[in-house]
């Protein structure tokens, strides 16, 4: 079933990658965000496994998105490989440093000194000029390895690239899942003492999930902001941060997958809603959110474990062996 | 016979209140020791602090010739003195399977992070280490059940499985019996000495239940006021009338009180 799941990434992959030039350009820039956000999720997905929930993780979601839109405006460096890389390190340093303050907390208490420290980023933003501020400022486009591609081809050359970075994340992350620090999540959740007594830094592992998701947002960040071509400091700001916590539980935290689904008929549903109701569109996706909490209490990824095999297993085990 | 665990002058105080005065006491290799006193004697204290979850006031540790005083417990567990919890510190959202093979996966890397994030968990010789574990402390049919759903005894065993699991050297239980009803406290405790016996661990264990304690230990550490009273071969040690009085006095003084309140 492991290769199988791959096998089935692979045609996703390979199928939407050839299919782009075909779809309507509104299909692929809502794929492309939403894909970016996917990422960030997933790294949320990493930080629940462990019980813990941040709600500040837009705050390496920004400096993934303003490490593209400074380094562009003020080197002139536009390579989009070369972005995503810094963008990534240092989202990655961020999360570093951060951790080591971060990884002492649980519970509300991270949650919350995760928020404050968003929010001195957000504060920093709008305070400061050279950093464009309440308005943010424009990003150019990305040039893909000394080409630079025209209008049509823009689009699609972005999108390829998130496919890229989604495939490589998801493998890696299903990968770490199933390592032994990948499964020591769950008994995070429910024995520290007993973690610490076999010979494990409950700690330095949080801090390893606080690095591998702050990362992951980094990349997100930096990926939207090739994409909207415009940073600002609402990109750092609580509402951001909760955005992404609500997508994860619409996604569900069973499996990597649920983070690519759900986040990609999240921003289905939302552009649907705004199209219907554009004053009230809050209000539906607030009633999916409910209907998925009441309905599928593990997201909406966990459809698709029902559908793959009858019955269930224990919930639990899936998140410690994955679906096998 | 070189002792495997020592300790010298060991002291805590919490405050003004203190727990454990000038301990001194040598372990020899596969000496099962008894741990025996009231309530508040210092029992756990001296396991705590062996187990590097208190940190001493006063005095050293020593395992083998190698000084422990002060270290963190992971290290500690890592040297190969392990503990056993008087609360079954187990996962309960995971299965027995999974629980003893956390231990073992741990074990098995060493305790290092980047080692344990590029293993994969599961590894056919991982899952046959927590199956023979699983057999050994005779919980195997338990197997897929989910922790949270198992009997008192099962969780007891588990728990004392999963701190056996690195191969550690010196094993400290911690209460194994509590909780466990009289008629199934020997079975137990047969289980638990015979897999601890066939895997050459040294085990101290603390109890409450002196007929457990006789059947099993072949020293007895008597504590009172967080000093060390007694200190022998059981059958001197439980008949003393001194030690009983000092023992089991207290309880009897709260149960009277008790009787004067109501």
């Amino acid at each position: 079933m492991k290769s199988r799941s791959r096998i089935i990434g692979a045609l996703v992959f390979f199928g939407a990658a050839a299919l782009t030039p075909a779809l309507p350009a509104w299909i692929v820039s809502l794929a492309i965000v939403a894909l970016a956000n996917a990422l960030v999720v997933l790294g949320l997905i990493i930080l629940w496994r462990a019980g813990l929930v941040p709600f500040g993780q837009a705050l390496f979601y920004a400096i993934g998105a303003y490490a593209v839109a400074l380094i562009t405006r003020y080197t002139g460096l536009r390579d989009a490989l070369l972005l995503l890389i810094a963008a990534a390190i240092l989202s990655g340093v961020a999360a570093f440093v951060t951790g080591f303050l971060l990884a002492r907390y649980r519970e509300i208490f991270f949650a919350m000194l995760s928020l404050a420290m968003s929010m001195i980023l957000y504060g920093v933003l709008v305070k400061t000029g050279t950093l464009g501020s309440t308005d943010g400022f424009h990003v150019e486009p990305p040039t893909y390895l000394g080409y630079t591609p025209q209008s049509g081809m823009r689009l699609v050359l972005l999108f390829w690239l998130v496919l890229v970075c989604c495939a490589l994340a998801a493998l890696l992350i299903s990968l770490y899942v199933r390592s032994v620090a990948g499964a020591l999540a769950v008994p995070v959740r429910d024995s520290e003492i007993r973690l610490e007594f076999l010979g494990v830094s409950v700690n330095r592992l949080i801090h390893l999930n606080l690095v591998i998701a702050g990362t992951l947002s980094g990349i997100g960040g930096a990926l939207a902001a090739f994409a909207i071509e415009h940073v600002d400091p609402n990109m750092a700001y609580w509402t951001t941060s909760g955005g992404f916590v609500f997508v994860t539980i619409f996604a569900g935290a069973g499996f990597v997958a649920a983070a690519f689904v759900g986040s990609l008929l999240f921003e289905l549903l939302r552009s649907i809603a705004y199209d219907i109701l554009p004053g009230t569109w809050q209000i539906f996706l607030g009633s999916a959110l409910l209907l998925t909490i009441l309905f599928l209490p593990e997201g909406v990824g966990s459809l698709f474990q029902r559908v793959r095999r009858l019955p269930r297993p224990t919930s639990e085990r899936d998140f410690i062996t994955g679906p096998s | 016979m070189t002792a495997i665990l020592s300790v010298r002058g060991l002291e805590k105080s919490f405050g003004s209140v203190v727990a454990a005065r000038n301990i001194n006491v040598a372990v020899p290799y596969l000496q099962t020791v008894g741990i025996i006193g009231a309530n508040g004697s210092g029992k756990t204290t001296f396991v705590n602090m062996i187990t590097g979850h208190l940190r001493p006031s006063k005095g050293s540790i020593w395992f083998e010739d190698r000084d422990i005083t002060g270290r963190p417990s992971r290290e500690i567990s890592r040297l190969g003195i392990a503990r056993s919890f008087q609360v079954p510190q187990i996962f309960n959202s995971l299965s027995v399977l999974d629980n003893i093979c956390t231990a073992t996966a741990i074990a098995r890397t060493g305790g290092r992070l980047m080692r344990q994030a590029l293993t994969p968990f599961y590894s056919p010789a991982t899952r046959t280490e927590g199956e023979a574990a699983l057999r050994l402390f005779r919980i195997a049919n338990y197997h897929d059940a989910r922790a949270a759903a198992l009997p008192q005894g099962v969780r007891k065993l588990l728990d004392i499985a999963m701190a056996a699991a690195g191969q550690p050297r010196v094993l400290l239980l911690d209460e194994p019996t509590s909780g466990i009803s009289i008629e199934e406290k020997f079975g137990l405790m047969d289980v638990v000495m015979s897999a601890l016996r066939d895997r050459r661990i040294t085990v101290l264990f603390i109890e409450h239940d002196m007929d457990i304690v006789g059947r099993y230990a072949d020293r007895v550490l008597a504590f009172h006021d967080g000093a060390v009273i007694a200190d022998g071969a059981p059958a001197a040690t439980l008949t003393n009338p001194r030690i009983q009085q000092l023992i089991s006095g207290p309880k009897l003084k709260a149960a009277t009180a008790d009787c004067d309140h109501a």
